[in-house]
C-alpha cells in the first residue's frame, strides 16, 4: 500500500512540480480573450479638411447551435442577399464546422459588413431570429474621391503578417499601401482585451477576475497631412485622360502638397466588401491605376537634368557662368552626332538652360568626366554620381508613403559591365542630357526642383505634417545639403527663369503666369515605350519659393506642350487659389485632351 | 451458531468505538465535501442553498448516512453474521433486477431509481459479499482446500458476472480484491503470485509483441530450472535441458525456412517451451523434484496470459476500452476522444503546482473542462486547488486510514470480524489506488469512485456503512463472533 502511495506521489511530483507544460495549457484552456477593436485614426489635409474617417458596419454573427427556424426570405431581403447566396453561406458554414474551422457553440461571421441602414432594419427583426446577432466593425470612409495613392487602403491581414507580427490576428485590418500602410502603427491604435471565462464548449461564463486584467481599446492617432486636398483634386482633374504624375513640394519644409498619379481611382472602391469586387478590375486595368507613378514610376529625367549637370560643372570648376560652347544643330564629334534644335550660338550657361542646348551639355559633361583632377573617367563619374546621391537620386528619398522606388543612377562599375573597362566619356555622353540609364521618380524630380528653389538643401519630402500626441520622424526635420555653393544655384535659377520668361525665346514660355516669377525647365525624354515623355520641373515664385513641382505626362511629346502648362496651372491654383479667367482656355485645352486612349 | 466465549462486557455506547478511525473518516468526509463544493462552485452564481446543486445533495446524504451509521452502531453485531447469506442473496436479486429495470448511465446499466433518488446496487453487493466471505471463512475448522476455494470463488464469481452484464467493468474488478483478504487467511501465495504474473504479462504483451513476452517467460523459466539444477549439482541435466530447448526450436525454424513459410517467432517459442516442459516433467517425475512443477506452472501461465491478452484485447474488449488502454500506453493519441479525459485531468492537476491555486480558485475543474469532475475525477480538484501539498496530505491520510483499519482487523478475536475488516480495507484501497492512478495517468481510465470524495449518494452511503459495520464489529472485538 505504501508502495502504491509512493508511486502516486512520485507521479504527482512529476506532473505538478517538474513538468510545467500542463500549467501552461491550463491558462489558455479556460480563459478567452475577447478583443476590443479600436477605431482607426482620422486623416486630415493641411487645411484641416477631413479626408478619411470611419464608418460603422455590422457583421451578422451566427451561433449555429442556437439557430431555430426563421423567416429566411425576410432575412435575405433585410440583409440584402438572395436565397441562393443564403444557401451557399449555410453550406460554407457547415463545411467549416466539419473541418473544425468553426464551432456550433461559438459565434462565427455569417454575413460580412452589412450597412448601418440594413442593420437598423434587421435589428428590429433579430428577436425572431435566434442564433443571430450583429457585431460592430468599422470600415474606412473616404470623404473625397481623390488622393487614393497617397492614402492607400486598408485590407484584412494576410497569413504572413499574422506570422511576423504578434499584434495581428486573423480578420484584423491592416493598412496595405500609402499612408495607411506607413503609419499603420499610429493609425491602428491599441486593441483592448476583455478576458472572459468560458466553459469547455466555449460558452461565456462571466468576466475573468472581475475584469482586473482587461484593457481598454485606445483609438488610433489622427494624422494631419501636408497635402492640400483642393490642389490634389485639381491635379487629378488636369491629369484625367493622361498617364503620368504631378508632385508638388513646399521647398522650405519638404512637405508634399500634392501627389497625383494618373490614372487614379476612387479610394471608396476598395472599402470592405467592395474591395474583393473592385480590386481585380483595378489590378487588371491596362492603365494600371493601382500603380503609384509618383514614387514607383522610373522615368528618364530628360533635359530637366541639365540643371543638375550645370550645378555639378560649376561646383567642380570646369565651367563658369560665362563659359560658352557652340551649337550647330547639335554636338558632332567624328561619327558621333547628338541633335539639337535651332537657337542662337554660342551660348553661356544661363542661356544653355534657357534654350535647353544639348551640345552645351555634351561639352560640359565631358569636361566633368575628363577632369584632370581625377585619375580616369571612372573616378570622375563616381564623383559626379556622389553629387546625384546628395540630391537624393539613386536611392529612396525616404518619403513616408509606402513602396517608394529608388530610381537609378549608373555608377562607374555599371558602365564597366556594359562597355567593358576603359570606356571613354563620349560613351556615356547621353547622361549629359538626362537620357541613358538614368532614371528618376517624379518625387525625386520634384525634390530636385525644391532643392534648386532652396539653393542647395532640402528636407526629405513627407506627406504627414502632424501626428496627434506625437512628433514626426526627425528624418523630416533635418536639412540635407547637396554640397554645391548657393551662388551656383542662383545662376541655374536665372537660367530657369529665362526658360519661362526669356524675351528672345525660351523653351517653357507656356508656363508663364502673369504676376508670378515662375522658374522652370522642360524635358522631353526619349523612352522605349513610345512617344517622348513630356516633363516639366518648376518652382515659384523665384524670390521666395512656395511651391516646387514636377509634372510627367507619359508619351505625350514635348515638355513645353503638356507638362509645362499643367505645372503652370497647378502653381497658379496653389498660389492664387484659382485660375485667372484669361487662362481658362489653357485649362480647357488640358481638360479636354485625352492622351492615353490606346 | 453463536458461541460467546467472553463474558458480556458492559461497554457503553461510547467507549468501545474506535474514535481515531472516526476522526480520520470525518477528515476525509469534510475534505471531500469541500472539494465537491469547489468542483461545482460557480463564481457567477454564488448560491449556497440550492436543492439542485451536487454539494447540497451530497450534504443531505452525509446527514442521512450519519443517522444510519448511528443505527448500525446500535445494532447487534451477531445479527450481521446471521443476515449475511440473506443479504447476499438479496443483493444478487437486486443486481439481477437492475439488469431488467435498471437505468443506463454512461453506458452502464447499473442504476436503480426510486423517484429522484438513484441507487447503485453494486454498493450493497460489495458489503454483502464481504460479509458472506467473512462468514464462510470464519466457519469452525475452515481450511483452504480445493473445495472451499472453489466455493469462495463461486461466491465472488456470481456478482462479478452480474455486474459485468451491467457493463460496469470497473465495479466488477473490485470483487477481485477479496482474494487479497483470503491470502491473509491462508490462501496459497501462488495465486497472488500468478495474479501478479498475469498483470505483468498482460501489460508487457500490450506494450511489446506477444512473442517477446513468451520468450522472456521461457528464458526466466529456463534460468530458474538451470539455477535449481545447478544447486542440485545436476550439471548434466542442466546442459541437456538447454539443448532440449534450443535444438527443436532451431530445427523448426530450419523446416519453416526450407518450406519457404514465414518464420513465426511465437511458434518457435511455444515449440521450445513444450520441449523444455516435457523434459523437465520427466526429470520431475523420475527424480521426484516438486519444485520444477512450479516453474512449469508459471511458464505456462505466462504463455497463456500472453495469448489470452492478445485475444481478449482484440476480440472481447469494447472499442472504448481498447482506446483507453492504447492511450495509457501511448500507442495511440486521441486528444479529443478518450485521451481528452486524461489530458484535461492532467492539465488540472499539473496546473496546481506545489501549493495549488487555493480553495475555489481552480479554473480547470470548474466550467466542465474535466469530464465527470465531481464523480470519478474529483481528485483533479484536489490537485488543482490544493496542489502537491494537498495531494500528499490526502494520500497520507488515506494510508493512515488503511493502516488503522488493518491494525484494527488484526486486533479482532473473531475470524469473521478480521476477514470482514481485511475485505473492506481491500475494497477501499482498490478504489483509492485505481481512482487516483487513473486521474494521474498511471492506469487506464476505469470509472470507479474515490471513497468519501466522489459525488454520489449511494456510493457515499455504501462506503460509510461498510466502515461503520466494521466499527460495530470492532466494538465487540473481545467477543468471538461466528
Amino acid at each position: 500500500m505504501a508502495l502504491v502511495g509512493l508511486c502516486m506521489l512520485g507521479r504527482l511530483a512529476y506532473v505538478q512540480l517538474i513538468d510545467n507544460t500542463y500549467q501552461l495549457s491550463a491558462d489558455s484552456n479556460s480563459r478567452r480573450k475577447v478583443v476590443q477593436y479600436p477605431s482607426r485614426g482620422l486623416i486630415y489635409d493641411r487645411n484641416g479638411k477631413l479626408l478619411v474617417s470611419n464608418q460603422p458596419v455590422y457583421d451578422i454573427m451566427i451561433i449555429p447551435r442556437e439557430v431555430h427556424e426563421f423567416d429566411s426570405l425576410d432575412f435575405c431581403n433585410t440583409v440584402g442577399i438572395d436565397m441562393p447566396t443564403l444557401r451557399q453561406l449555410f453550406q460554407r458554414l457547415r463545411q467549416n464546422i466539419n473541418r473544425h474551422l468553426a464551432s456550433v457553440y461559438k459565434p462565427s461571421v455569417f454575413v460580412r459588413q452589412v450597412s448601418v441602414e440594413r442593420y437598423s432594419m434587421l435589428q428590429e427583426k433579430l428577436y425572431k431570429m435566434p442564433g443571430f446577432y450583429a457585431q460592430r466593425r468599422t470600415l474606412r470612409k473616404y470623404e473625397y474621391p481623390a488622393a487614393a495613392h497617397v492614402l492607400g487602403y486598408v485590407g484584412e491581414v494576410d497569413d504572413n503578417a499574422i506570422k511576423n507580427n504578434p499584434y495581428y490576428a486573423s480578420g484584423d485590418y491592416i493598412g496595405v499601401s500609402g499612408i495607411e500602410s506607413s503609419f499603420e502603427v499610429q493609425l491602428r491604435g491599441h486593441k483592448g482585451v476583455n478576458y472572459q471565462m468560458v466553459d469547455v464548449l466555449g460558452r461565456q461564463k462571466g468576466s475573468f477576475r472581475d475584469g482586473a486584467y482587461d484593457t481598454l481599446a485606445v483609438s488610433g492617432q489622427n494624422l494631419t497631412l501636408s497635402l492640400d486636398i483642393d490642389l490634389q483634386m485639381y491635379g487629378e482633374k488636369l491629369m484625367a485622360g493622361k498617364t503620368g504624375s504631378i508632385v508638388a513640394i513646399r521647398p522650405e519644409t519638404g512637405e508634399i502638397l500634392c501627389m497625383v498619379s494618373a490614372p487614379s481611382y476612387d479610394p471608396s472602391l476598395l472599402i470592405g466588401r467592395d474591395r474583393s469586387l473592385n480590386f481585380p478590375i483595378l489590378s487588371t486595368d491596362p492603365h494600371e491605376p493601382l500603380y503609384n507613378r509618383a514614387i514607383q514610376g522610373w522615368y528618364p529625367p530628360g533635359s530637366t537634368f541639365k540643371t543638375i549637370n550645370a550645378l555639378i560643372g560649376l561646383q567642380e570648376g570646369v565651367v563658369t557662368p560665362e563659359t560658352k560652347y557652340p551649337c550647330s544643330y547639335g554636338y558632332t564629334l567624328g561619327h558621333f552626332h547628338m541633335g539639337c534644335h535651332g537657337h542662337m550660338s554660342p551660348l553661356n550657361l544661363r542661356q544653355s538652360i534657357q534654350h535647353s542646348c544639348n551640345a552645351y551639355y555634351a561639352y560640359e559633361f565631358r569636361t566633368i568626366l575628363d577632369n584632370k583632377k581625377y585619375a580616369n573617367v571612372n573616378e570622375a563619374l563616381d564623383v559626379w554620381k556622389d553629387y546625384l546621391v546628395r540630391f537624393g537620386l539613386g536611392y529612396r528619398l525616404g518619403v513616408d508613403i509606402a513602396n517608394e522606388n529608388r530610381g537609378f543612377v549608373p555608377s562607374a562599375p555599371y558602365h564597366d559591365g556594359v562597355w567593358g573597362k576603359g570606356w571613354p566619356s563620349l560613351g556615356v555622353v547621353s547622361l549629359a542630357i538626362g537620357q541613358g540609364e538614368l532614371l528618376l521618380t517624379p518625387l525625386q524630380m520634384a525634390n530636385v526642383a525644391a532643392t534648386i528653389a532652396n539653393k542647395g538643401w532640402f528636407y526629405t519630402p513627407h506627406a504627414v505634417h502632424r501626428i496627434q500626441d506625437s512628433t514626426i520622424d526627425s528624418l523630416y526635420t533635418t536639412k540635407r545639403y547637396t554640397g554645391i555653393d548657393t551662388a551656383y544655384f542662383s545662376v541655374v535659377q536665372d537660367g530657369m527663369e529665362l526658360a519661362v520668361w526669356g524675351a528672345d525665346a525660351g523653351t517653357a514660355r507656356g508656363a508663364q503666369i502673369p504676376g508670378i516669377r515662375i522658374c522652370g525647365k522642360t524635358g522631353t525624354a526619349q523612352n522605349p515605350h513610345g512617344r517622348d515623355h513630356s516633363i516639366f520641373m518648376s518652382f515659384a515664385p523665384k524670390e521666395s519659393p512656395e511651391i516646387a513641382i514636377s509634372v510627367y505626362v507619359e508619351n505625350a511629346g514635348f515638355g513645353a506642350t503638356w507638362a509645362a502648362p499643367i505645372a503652370s496651372l497647378m502653381v497658379e491654383k496653389y498660389l492664387k487659389g484659382e485660375i485667372a479667367p484669361n487662362r481658362k482656355y489653357m485649362e480647357d485645352r488640358i481638360l479636354q485632351t485625352v492622351l492615353n486612349d490606346q | 451458531m453463536i458461541n460467546n466465549y467472553s463474558t458480556y462486557n458492559e461497554n457503553s455506547y461510547k467507549n468501545g468505538v474506535d474514535w481515531i478511525t472516526i476522526l480520520i473518516y470525518a477528515c476525509l468526509v469534510v475534505f471531500g465535501w469541500l472539494n465537491l463544493y469547489a468542483a461545482n462552485f460557480n463564481p457567477e452564481t454564488k448560491v449556497f442553498f440550492s436543492a439542485d446543486a451536487e454539494y447540497f445533495k451530497q450534504l443531505m446524504w452525509v446527514v442521512l448516512t450519519m443517522v444510519l451509521a448511528g443505527v448500525v452502531m446500535m445494532a447487534d453485531s451477531k445479527m450481521l453474521v446471521e443476515f449475511a447469506p440473506i443479504l447476499y442473496i438479496f443483493s444478487l436479486v437486486v443486481l439481477a433486477l437492475t439488469l431488467v429495470i435498471g437505468k443506463e448511465v454512461n453506458g452502464a446499466k447499473a442504476w436503480l431509481g426510486f423517484g429522484s433518488v438513484q441507487f447503485q446496487p453494486v454498493e450493497l453487493a460489495k458489503i454483502s459479499t464481504a460479509l458472506l466471505v467473512a462468514r464462510v471463512m470464519s466457519r469452525y475448522g475452515f481450511k483452504f482446500t480445493f473445495r472451499s476455494a472453489v466455493q469462495l470463488f463461486t461466491l465472488l464469481l456470481v456478482p462479478i458476472l452480474l455486474v459485468l452484464l451491467q457493463n460496469d467493468t470497473g465495479s466488477a474488478l473490485i470483487f477481485m480484491v477479496f482474494i487479497l483478504a483470503m491470502y491473509r487467511e491462508g490462501l496459497t501465495g501462488h495465486i497472488l503470485c500468478l495474479g501478479f504474473v498475469c498483470i505483468v504479462g498482460a501489460i508487457a504483451t500490450l506494450m511489446l509483441d506477444g512473442w517477446i513476452v513468451m520468450l522472456a517467460c521461457l528464458s526466466l523459466a529456463l534460468l530458474a530450472a538451470c539455477v535449481y539444477l545447478y544447486h542440485l549439482a545436476q550439471s548434466k541435466l542442466l546442459f541437456r535441458s538447454i539443448l532440449v530447448t534450443i535444438v527443436p526450436a532451431a530445427l523448426t525454424a530450419l523446416a519453416l525456412y526450407i518450406m519457404e513459410k514465414p518464420i513465426r517467432y511465437d511458434l518457435l517459442v511455444v515449440v521450445a517451451a513444450v520441449c523444455l516442459s516435457v523434459y523437465l516433467l520427466i526429470i520431475a517425475l523420475s527424480k521426484r523434484i516438486k519444485y520444477i512443477s512450479f516453474i512449469l506452472m508459471y511458464l505456462w501461465m505466462g504463455i497463456c496470459i500472453s495469448f489470452a491478452t492478445g485475444y481478449i484485447f482484440d476480440n472481447i474488449l469494447q472499442e472504448h476500452q481498447r482506446t483507453r488502454i492504447n492511450v495509457l500506453f501511448g500507442v495511440e493519441e486521441d486528444p479529443q476522444g478518450a485521451g481528452w479525459n486524461l489530458k484535461q485531468s492532467l492539465i488540472a492537476i499539473g496546473s496546481g503546482g506545489i501549493s495549488g491555486k487555493g480553495f475555489l480558485e481552480g479554473t480547470q475543474t470548474k466550467l466542465n473542462f474535466v469530464p465527470k469532475q465531481s464523480t470519478d475525477f474529483i481528485f483533479c480538484t484536489v490537485g488543482e486547488e490544493w496542489g502537491f501539498a494537498g495531494c500528499t496530505f490526502l494520500i497520507v491520510l488515506y494510508l493512515i486510514f488503511f493502516f488503522r483499519l488493518i491494525h484494527l482487523a488484526e486486533k479482532q478475536h473473531s475470524v469473521f470480524s478480521r476477514v470482514y475488516g481485511y475485505c473492506i480495507v481491500c475494497i477501499f484501497f482498490f478504489h483509492f489506488a485505481v481512482n487516483i492512478c487513473m486521474t494521474i495517468g498511471l492506469m487506464p481510465v476505469i470509472g470507479i469512485p474515490l471513497p468519501f470524495f466522489s459525488y454520489g449518494g449511494s456510493s457515499f452511503l455504501g462506503f460509510s456503512l461498510m466502515l461503520f459495520l466494521f466499527l460495530r464489529l470492532d466494538k465487540d472485538r473481545q467477543e468471538l463472533i461466528r
